[in-house]
């Protein structure tokens, strides 16, 4: 089968579309997990929904369902334990996965499934999902990107300053729950594109990888949606086109690109922190307290003569083997 | 009730994890005062700030704002709060333009735009705290004192009347500190109410028109301002002394605990 004839099937197109509403989802919720340090709420939202999709299996009704009912209570039930205990969360995170994966297994193995049906799940299988899931992906999908978007600014300012926000007459604990199901849908979004044990990854990595690279909370929300739908639409189709040498799963492709482009950023924002900070303008008033003229001086600073010129106060200094020089008539300042 | 009292503290307690800490508190603070609540570490000063904007539970005694009880207020766009700032930074780097614009969110409706209005306000609000060319930096890349004037710009934002300002100046250098005086003071002449918590006043000192001072959870000082040195004096507004203050030195019996190998003080 070519490429483009592969590509016009009905069921890599559903795949397809999947791929990029997850892309777009996960790190849409990840960006306010990562700002609230639970970026493994993801993770334990996944594994509580393990549990759900087994209840479905079990019962005979759609996984998908079950998966999104149980997982909403899981995070829920999370957000509750966070905000009572004193603890960052992570006890209740730790309890409900290891809770929730066992009840999962648990279930399953009671109704006699086999570990095939529930490992579409687990590690996710693109190419299987029925259209009636596409649909139902792509509401839940936009729905949460909506809400993500549309109330950045809520829920930005409760993650950033939760007291501040109070006093701003914002409703804290109903942010704080509309987080933790917004997070909890998308997990079951991403559940059959990278399933739920790689879900975390992609709600965390394209966020990680944006924040390298950005200063603000508006251009890394952006950025980790343009990266991670780039990353699960390459991964579905660079595991497309694998398939024709190898047996290659979208799941991981998705998430191991995603962690590619991470290593990729990550040594750009090592460079781009060092250069910031070395062009950091000189605090005001720390000159030489004495006029502290330089000897001969080899060579004339200037833009471009290859030494960094650092701001300081109306001036610019160039720097060059631990001197300031700051220009000063004819001949040059130590500052 | 009337609108002519900004904040009303009526006999308020307050307890943490149990614990007293604020016992019977009554204060008023009236339109346009600029008050500074003062007293020593663990007095229970911030608590009565975050007591007056409802991040405390009462454990007894009432709180109005402009006269209506903490409880059914909601008109918090009047309200300007500044909390002590946050040492650790989000998961996210934000801009100090992304923290000043979330002041603005009393006085915006939910999932509307930012109007051209609220970007003047927005812009305004930087400029006057001094930091408008900063404003596409992360917080995180500030010094502490222009943290604090980020804090500041974002209850501007709202353009609030009363503002609530926790231990602003503590951790910020000299000339941030001025900066902030400034600010606080621009703030005075356009009008507004300002309770401030304070350890030390330095620069702000001249502003502020009535002090109250705290002591062990109780009102031990509600009148003119005080200067510094005068809150922190060892008798100050100590129930039963009659203010002989003779500098005598503690006394203390313990007995001094030395090794042998330890020379005796003074010598070598």
């Amino acid at each position: 089968m070519s490429p483009v004839e592969l590509f016009s099937q009905p069921f890599m197109q559903r795949a397809l579309i999947a791929a990029l509403l997850t892309g777009l989802a996960a790190p849409a919720i990840g960006t306010f997990l990562v700002q609230r340090r639970l970026a493994l709420m993801g993770d334990g939202i996944g594994h509580v929904a393990v549990t759900g999709v087994a209840l479905g299996l079990a019962t005979q009704t759609s996984p998908l369902w079950t998966a999104v009912l149980v997982a909403v209570l899981g995070a829920v039930l999370i957000e509750i334990i966070r905000e009572r205990g004193q603890t960052n969360g992570d006890v209740a995170l730790a309890l409900l996965f290891y809770g929730g994966l066992a009840g999962g297994i648990f279930i399953s193995g009671l109704a006699g499934e086999s570990a095939a049906a529930l490992n579409r799940y687990l590690f996710g299988s693109l190419t299987t999902i029925s259209p009636q899931d596409v649909l139902v992906t792509m509401v839940l999908a936009i729905a949460v990107v909506g809400l993500c978007v549309g109330l950045a600014p809520q829920l930005f300012a409760v993650a950033q300053d939760q007291e501040f926000a109070r006093v701003a007459g914002l409703r804290v604990r109903t942010y704080n729950v509309l987080v933790a199901v917004l997070a909890a849908v998308s997990v079951t979004v991403a559940m059959r594109t990278v399933g739920l044990l790689l879900v975390s990854a992609l709600m965390v990595v394209p966020v990680a990888t944006a924040q390298q690279l950005t200063r603000s909370f508006r251009t890394t929300l952006g950025a980790a949606m343009v990266l991670g739908t780039l990353a699960s639409v390459g991964g579905l189709v660079a595991a497309t086109f694998a398939s024709y040498e190898v047996t290659v799963a979208p799941g991981p492709t998705i998430v191991l690109l995603a962690l590619a482009g991470y290593a990729v950023a990550w040594p750009i924002g090592i460079w781009l922190r060092h250069r910031a900070r070395l062009r950091e303008p000189f605090a005001s008033g720390q000159a030489a307290p004495e006029h502290d003229a330089c000897g001969e001086h080899p060579h004339a600073h200037g833009p471009g003569c290859g030494h960094l010129a650092v701001p300081h106060d109306d001036h610019v200094d160039y720097v060059h083997d631990g001197h300031r020089h700051a220009v000063h008539g004819a001949h040059y300042d130590e500052h | 009730m009337t609108d002519s009292v900004a904040v009303e503290v009526e006999d308020v307690s307050v307890a943490l994890g149990g614990r007293p800490v604020l016992r019977g508190i009554d204060l008023a603070v009236h339109p346009g005062d600029f008050m500074a609540l003062m007293g020593a570490n663990g007095s229970g000063k911030s608590t009565l700030v975050r007591a007056m904007v409802g991040l405390r539970p009462l454990v007894g005694g009432r709180v109005r704002l402009f006269g209506t009880p903490l409880d059914e207020y909601d008109d918090w766009c009047r309200i300007g709060y500044v909390p002590q700032r946050a040492t650790a930074g989000s998961g996210i780097p934000a801009s100090v333009w992304e923290v000043v614009a979330a002041g603005r969110l009393t006085r915006r409706r939910l999932l509307r735009p930012l109007s051209r209005a609220d970007r003047a306000v927005i812009d305004d609000a930087l400029e006057v705290v001094g930091l408008a060319d900063r404003r596409r930096d992360a917080v995180t890349n500030l010094s502490g004192g222009q943290q604090q004037r980020v804090l500041i710009a974002r209850a501007l934002a709202g353009e609030p009347e009363l503002f609530f300002l926790d231990e602003p100046t503590a951790g910020v250098d000299l000339p941030n500190q001025q900066v902030l005086a400034d600010t606080l003071g621009q703030l005075k002449e356009r009008g507004a109410t300002i309770v401030l918590v304070a350890h030390e006043l330095g620069p702000l000192a001249p502003l502020v028109d009535r002090a109250v001072v705290l002591r062990d959870g109780r009102v031990a000082y509600d009148g003119a301002a005080l200067l510094d040195h005068e809150v922190h004096q060892p008798w100050f507004a100590e129930p039963h002394t009659h203010h002989h203050h003779h500098e005598r030195p503690a006394a203390d019996h313990v007995p001094q605990v030395s090794s042998p190998v330890d020379r005796p003080r003074g010598e070598g």
